[in-house]
């Protein structure tokens, strides 16, 4: 059981990183553009602001 | 070779060649304070173990629907390109201390000095461990970008013959330098990196939860320039903030 901890946490730092708002920022961004898109309405514009502005969200965390 | 094919070949070549820089350091630490033969065992092993996983999983991976393919590929390069350019734009402003190789180079060799003596089969374990557990580390996100970025287009091998080609320059050049490749513009590359990762992330990512985007692929003609400028204009922003701190070092 241990070991499997041990193997979940190393993937969740492989693939999350050390800032999980980010994360789930970009599931939520891609969550929305999937709904969006499945009201058939376009949806590629969701994708780039949420991305920058996860990036700059993320930046002024970590420089405070 | 198409644009996405081009943007592919730099941006496995160039992730490859920041983390081989990285793992070189180690090889050379523990090879030139304990053992050479050890440290290159060890270097060997997890360079197989890395081109045994691209090779077990690409073709399983080229076999999933194209949506779901396109959808997990776009997450996993958006975290990754977030990672590669946070780091990037904090060292660039300032925020963050540079990777510093020559310093890794010193304090690896400073703890291979300071570690026992245990010989298996003639092989000295601590450069075989640290040697294989560097590498392994530094080329598990390489081995991903490739499956990645080879699977959505379809070009594992060319994917995979350009972190060949990274990691085949890097070792000549350490052979030839015989030390850290300090004067590496690794900040840079890694900025490049992350912007590549994050344009085609948010690009296939986009395409995977069910939108096309306008000129299809074109779109990337306009993603990849406004996510690197945006990028510079956060380092400065960051430069000029009220927000600096001291620059710390942490790991790459």
């Amino acid at each position: 059981m241990s070991r499997l901890l041990e193997t979940a946490r190393g993937v969740w730092e492989f693939v999350v990183g050390d800032d999980w708002i980010t994360a789930a920022g970009i599931v939520a961004a891609l969550g929305l553009t999937a709904v969006i898109a499945d009201t058939g309405t376009v949806a590629w514009w969701v994708m780039p602001p949420a991305v920058l502005a996860l990036l700059a969200l993320s930046l002024r965390r970590a420089a405070r | 070779m198409s644009g996405p094919e081009l943007a592919l070949v730099v941006s496995v070549f160039l992730a490859c060649a920041v983390e081989a820089v990285e793992a070189l350091t180690i090889v050379l630490a523990v090879g030139t304070t304990r053992s050479w033969p050890s440290s290159l065992y060890g270097c060997g092993a997890a360079t197989l173990a890395l081109a045994t996983l691209i090779a077990a999983l690409g073709p399983a991976l080229t076999h999933l629907p194209v949506n779901t393919l396109r959808l997990v590929v776009g997450g996993l390069l958006l975290s990754f390109g977030l990672q590669w350019l946070r780091k990037s734009v904090l060292r660039a402003s300032g925020l963050k201390a540079l990777h510093d190789e020559d310093a890794a180079f010193a304090s690896g060799s400073a703890a291979a000095r300071a570690a026992g003596e245990r010989a298996v089969a003639g092989i000295d374990a601590y450069a075989f461990a640290v040697s294989f557990k560097g590498v392994l580390l530094e080329g598990l996100e390489v081995a991903v970008i490739v499956l990645t970025f080879g699977a959505n287009q379809h070009r594992i091998p060319l994917a995979a013959a350009a972190a060949g080609a990274a990691i085949a320059v890097v070792a000549l050049a350490g052979l030839a330098a015989r030390a850290p490749l300090a004067r590496v513009p690794e900040n840079t590359m890694k900025f490049a990196v992350g912007v590549m990762l994050t344009s085609f992330g948010t690009f296939w990512g986009t395409q995977g939860a069910g939108s096309s985007w306008p000129g299809d692929d074109a779109a990337l003609l306009a993603i990849i320039p406004g996510v690197a400028l945006a990028s510079l204009a956060m380092v400065l922003w960051l430069r000029r903030a009220p927000l600096a701190t001291t620059a710390v070092e942490e790991p790459a």
